[in-house]
């Protein structure tokens, strides 16, 4: 093993201590709660990151597929029975494979274009399957929305199963980012992140890199809706297929460094309990969406490139000018 | 010799013109064929076609014996016909290593290997080594100087083993100790057996270095034989210098 790997292993294994021991210490169920928040964030901008970031194709239909996840439990507990407490939990992965493959013929449409068309394109997405969840009263009940049992967890730590759930999703997006920039699949999305025409002319496969990558992120995507389902108990078309979820996923990438393994992390555990914090204080003004906006505009200005990769640049530069400093004192030690 | 590349009554046409009109021409395996013409000739538009950037209105191309019916860069590539292009195109937020590298073919399975391994990246060093750009292995492509860039975009396509490499004016733009090196690199995986069709405006450099000349104008060939006959065929000294 290299020093590189292990030293990622290290960090992630100090992160998954860290976040498992959290809800164990802290008892505070609104603090919980705000966690649970963060890390579906957390893990929601990892997965965008996977195929956006890696890729350089920014996708605006996340939610799409988180609103899919959601309801795609939902309508699994009413009419297959999934079970109860911890078990449903146990159903998400099929969830996210069988929505990520549904995607897939949908994903090598939209792949045919780019830039802003497929950012539009995958918008579009988001309003498809509102519309479709508001119009298929059959499945989804329309506006009405769709019960889920409630959990049979004890009322005095009733989110901390969730908690773990969604830290779960974010450990297996991390493990996947972690894999798949290591590997030969990261290198081709890099290379048709830069110049996807050179890539096709060095003969890599560039339509089956994006769908393998797309095919993950909506995976996860996916599972962390259901998640958030059975969290609820209760959806409806708005809140489960909401563009807000994805502007925000969207923004704590950016906010963190989109293309980088931890940004999208640092980002939604930076933005999450701030967004909280506005929420309690002029929620009912709508206030903190101005808020939300003026994060927007500081990243744009004062950090076009996010946070990891900004303090990265600090930490060479300063380095650099150690070494000069240190070189002139030997020079000058060298010639007195 | 047997052509490894033949094109016939290749056609493109862009609304009302015409960019290549009816051309044909041979790539004998094992030469440096030249492409040349002035400027708007279809030079690039015919390596556009050939490589399956752009899609013909007519016209059929032959890569080592076998048609191709559908021209598709990723599968030509693959085939073994590799392109530069005009404006050095390379991974600019990658190492010059990763640069090189990523240019390997790989089988789907072995999607999930390492990014670089180790046997890679030795062969990635020696190619750098062989155009004086090892010292730079591990920076930024993006950090090099336009003829760096060319060099890297050459060196690139020859790691999968190509057999034809097309080169779009490789010496454009670049220093003459530049020219000189990319003159000696042709030269030498020639020797090894490489096939090039070139496209040069340099003609001093195409004559020394390309045998047979292939002179297109107004998209269609005006000629094509060894430099010295092209050199005083009037038809060619008419298209460069009068009319």
């Amino acid at each position: 093993m290299s020093r590189a790997t292990a030293a990622g292993l290290l960090r992630g294994g100090a992160f998954a201590a860290i976040g498992i021991a959290f809800p164990f210490v802290v008892h505070a169920a609104w603090i919980v709660n705000i966690g649970v928040l963060a890390l579906m964030y957390a893990a929601l901008a990892t997965a965008w990151n996977l195929f956006s970031g890696y890729t350089g194709y920014i996708s605006l239909g996340q939610a799409a597929f988180f609103g899919l996840g959601a309801y795609t439990l939902a309508i699994a507990f009413e009419h297959f029975g999934v079970g109860s407490g911890y078990k449903p939990f146990w159903a998400l992965p099929l969830v996210g494979a069988g929505v990520a493959l549904a995607s897939l013929p949908i994903a090598w449409i939209a792949l045919r274009t780019r830039h802003m068309t497929f950012a539009i394109v995958t918008l579009t997405l988001l309003f498809v399957v509102q519309q479709l969840a508001f119009n298929l009263r059959s499945l989804t009940h329309g506006s009405s929305g769709l019960m889920l049992p409630t959990p049979s967890f004890g009322i005095d730590n009733y989110d901390r199963p969730f908690y773990l759930a969604m830290l779960a999703l974010l450990l297996v997006a991390l493990g996947l980012c972690w894999l798949v920039l290591r590997s030969k699949l990261g290198l081709m999305l890099l290379a048709i992140r830069e110049d996807e025409e050179k890539a096709r002319g060095l003969g890599i496969r560039v339509t089956g890199a994006k769908l393998v990558a797309w095919w993950l992120s909506i995976a996860v995507t996916a599972m962390v809706g259901g998640v958030w389902a059975y969290y609820l108990t209760f959806i409806y078309p708005e809140p489960a297929v909401d563009p807000l979820v994805m502007i925000g996923a969207v923004l704590m990438t950016f906010l963190g460094g989109r293309g980088t393994l931890w940004g999208p992390t640092i980002g939604a555990l930076v933005l999450v309990p701030a967004q909280q914090y506005l929420l309690t204080r002029w929620g009912a003004s709508q206030w903190y969406l101005v808020g939300y906006a003026a994060v927007f505009m500081i990243v744009l200005l004062v950090l076009p490139r996010g946070i990891l990769p900004s303090l990265r640049d600090g930490l060479v530069r300063l380095r650099e000018r150690r070494r000069t400093r240190r070189r002139g004192v030997m020079r000058r030690e060298a010639a007195a | 010799m047997s052509a490894l590349l033949e094109v016939e009554g290749l056609t493109k046409r862009f609304g009302g013109v015409t960019a290549v009109d009816a051309c044909s021409f041979s790539v004998p395996e094992g030469s440096v064929t030249a492409l040349v013409g002035p400027n708007g000739s279809g030079k690039t538009t015919a390596f556009n076609l050939i490589t399956g950037y752009a899609r013909p209105d007519a016209g059929a191309i032959r890569f080592a014996g076998t048609p191709v019916r559908r021209p598709d860069p990723i599968r030509l590539a693959r085939r073994g016909l590799t392109r530069t292009f005009q404006q050095a195109r390379i991974f600019a937020d990658l190492t010059l290593v990763q640069n090189v590298v990523a240019a390997l073919q790989q089988p789907w399975h072995a999607a999930l290997r390492r990014a670089v391994k180790r046997l890679e990246r030795a062969r990635a060093l020696e190619l750098l080594e062989e155009f004086g750009l090892a010292r730079l292995a591990h920076e930024r492509a993006g950090s090099l100087s336009y003829g760096q860039k060319k060099l890297l975009e050459f060196a690139t396509v020859l790691m999968a083993e190509p057999r034809l490499v097309l080169l779009d004016e490789p010496t454009a733009g670049v220093n003459p100790v530049l020219v000189e090196q990319i003159e000696q690199r042709v030269r030498d995986l020639n020797a090894r057996g490489l096939t090039f069709l070139v496209v040069e405006h340099n003609m001093n450099l195409v004559m020394r270095l390309c045998d047979p000349v292939v002179v297109l104008d107004h998209g269609t060939k005006l000629a094509e034989g060894r430099p010295d006959e092209v050199r005083s065929d009037p038809r060619v000294l008419d298209a460069y210098l009068g009319g």
